[in-house]
């Protein structure tokens, strides 16, 4: 978009000079007299914003600032106890390892779904009779409820009847007991959400793979270069800046993963699939006896991780803009 | 660039293989969901559904129907108020650029990043309150908050493609603002209504978290918490598990034939500006 590109910079200039004071009459009324009336089209969503986003935040943050038991959550008038639950937390002996399992979760997923994903966008790029219909069908496992995924992964991965114990015992490997033992129910989770998020980072890298100028790869066979080195020389460069947005986004999304580890293990056994936000999830909902405060404590945790990630995201992007 | 020479056909034959692995649990699910139950536990497994059962999808029927009549709700709910909100929200946005627009945009990117369970908690805390905890409008205004920021910047990116010529002719015709809005802006944007109505559908559709903390002790419960208590049942009847999720999938696969344009416009135009 080369022609909007700039008249989209001036406008962020002028929404970063506008930003700093709170809606009402603008100082240069006289230059610019009919763009207010504009919010009258952006009022519902503001409203919503506020109400739907901001409140549920400031709630989540004010029940990690309190001391809440069932009967003040109900009933409020729960005592103000600072830092506490979050001090709670990060002594707590399951933080060193939750955090690590979200860790180890996180990159390892990043790493095999853009892998993969990379490949079989390169794959995909050749252009072959059926390669649209199969690209689309690929799209599948990103597209089913997460519920659905998890839930087949679950009895694929079971320990006596699963499939895939059933096809190692063919190769003469013994059965893993993939979601109960303490050793590979993370792995297990990995696998699943890998599998999820591989069909996003093909669509994702094959739009940047269409970007790239055919002449290009022209000119470059015509130097003798063989597959390996064109890949090297002329599609990774030209692609880091869409697989870095891949990347990053990613990492956002697989920050979030909740439903597919607490369908599949609950975080367990003994808390040895545990991340972040099935630990959040299980303070606060699953248990008989809520914790709300440590609960909200971790989750507010995990949306700095998440902002910090977010923030890179939109930086990177805005200056692949401005170029 | 598609030529029909044997190398191309090879590599379709490649093709094939890799998304049959890929589809692969897919295919698994649909054979579990025709297998008797006498032989699920089978080893080894049967890898096709002879001496198939419809066991399964009886049991959809039995005991499935509110559940997909509450998603199916749901769903209907999201779309209608996810595009009543973003709609207009892009047509500012992209053609009518409002001081403090671009702070707003910044808003709803980083809106698409808080984890859901965060959003879930303090959901809980203020419907507890207002006591609209297990409700149809409750979880519907929940599951918006998973679409309308993406719509905003689909909507936005799409209405900026709209040729200022059409909506300054429609001024010239006498047209105000909103009337502009309603009678050229909107029909021209049906492309981008369609991608957001899809979408929004199905992320309401497969939402769990929301239904678990919000909806998960009511009379409305979606399908999601149908095939989860179907899981947390100790007699797990797995036909019974994967029909459901067959049944659940069934947007999904209909989002894909009839709409795969979209599905790829709407993956990519939250990550690639072309």
């Amino acid at each position: 978009m080369p022609s909007t590109t700039e008249t989209s910079t001036a406008v962020r200039d002028q929404g970063g000079a506008a930003s700093a004071a709170p809606p009402g009459p603008p100082p240069s009324r006289a230059r610019r007299p009919s763009r207010w009336w504009a919010w009258g089209f952006l009022a519902p969503v503001t409203i919503y914003l506020a109400a739907f986003y901001a409140y549920p935040l400031y709630r989540n943050v004010e029940l990690s600032l309190r001391e809440y038991t069932v009967r003040s959550f109900v009933q409020g008038g729960a005592p103000f106890a600072g830092l506490d639950n979050y001090r709670t937390v990060l002594t707590d002996p399951a933080f060193g390892p939750t955090l690590t399992h979200t860790v180890v979760f996180t990159a390892a997923s990043l790493v095999f779904q853009f892998t993969i994903g990379m490949a079989l966008a390169l794959f995909f790029h050749q252009h072959f009779p059926l390669s649209r219909t199969l690209r689309a069908l690929i799209l599948v496992p990103w597209l089913l409820p997460l519920i659905v995924s998890a839930s087949t992964w679950s009895w694929l991965l079971n320990s006596d009847s699963g499939l895939v114990n059933a096809a190692l015992g063919v190769v003469g490997i013994d059965p893993v007991n993939w979601l109960t033992s303490p050793g590979w129910s993370l792995t297990s989770v990995i696998i699943a959400n890998v599998w999820i998020g591989i069909p996003f980072n093909l669509v994702v890298l094959y739009s940047g793979l269409q970007a790239i100028p055919t002449e290009m790869y022209e000119a470059s066979a015509l130097d003798g270069a063989t597959g390996w080195q064109r890949f090297w020389g002329i599609t990774f460069p030209l692609l880091r800046p869409v697989s870095l947005i891949t990347l990053l986004l990613g990492l956002i999304y697989t920050l979030k993963v909740f439903d597919i580890i607490w369908i599949m293990t609950k975080g367990g056994p003994t808390g040895s699939s545990a991340t972040l936000a099935t630990w959040s999830y299980r303070l606060g909902f699953g248990n008989l006896l809520p914790e709300f405060g440590p609960g909200a404590a971790i989750g507010n945790l995990l949306i700095v991780l998440a902002l910090i990630a977010g923030l890179v995201y939109i930086r990177i992007e805005r200056r692949q803009q401005l170029r | 660039m598609t030529t029909s020479t044997p190398r191309a056909w090879w590599k379709t034959g490649v093709g094939l293989v890799l998304t049959g692995l890929m589809l692969f649990p897919v295919y698994w699910m649909i054979n579990v969901s025709f297998t008797r139950d006498q032989d699920m536990r089978a080893s080894p497994p049967h890898l096709f559904p002879t001496n198939g059962t419809l066991d399964g999808y009886r049991a959809v029927l039995d005991q499935q129907l509110p559940y997909l009549g509450t998603s199916f709700l749901v769903g209907l709910g999201t779309v209608v108020l996810t595009v009543a909100l973003a709609a207009p929200a892009g047509y500012a946005l992209a053609k009518l650029r409002p001081p403090g627009g671009p702070a707003l945009s910044f808003l709803l990117l980083i809106a698409q990043m808080i984890p859901g369970i965060i959003m879930a908690m303090g959901f809980y805390a203020i419907y507890l309150t207002l006591g609209v905890l297990n409700t149809l409008p409750g979880l519907i205004l929940a599951d918006t908050t998973l679409a309308v920021p993406f719509a905003v910047l689909i909507f936005t990116a799409f209405m900026s493609g709209i040729p200022d010529e059409l909506l300054q002719a429609a001024v010239v015709d006498g047209a105000g603002r909103l009337r502009t809005f309603w009678s050229v802006v909107l029909p021209v944007s049906r492309n981008s209504i369609v991608t957001v109505s899809l979408f929004a559908f199905l992320w309401s559709w497969s939402d769990f978290i929301f239904a678990s903390t919000l909806a998960g002790g009511g009379d409305y419960q979606p399908i999601t918490l149908g095939i989860y208590h179907y899981i947390g049942n100790n007699n797990q009847q797995w036909n019974a598990i994967m029909a459901t999720a067959v049944v659940a999938s069934i947007p999904a696969a209909v989002l894909l034939v009839l709409a795969q344009r979209y599905v790829s416009m709407g993956v990519t135009a939250g990550a690639v500006k072309d």
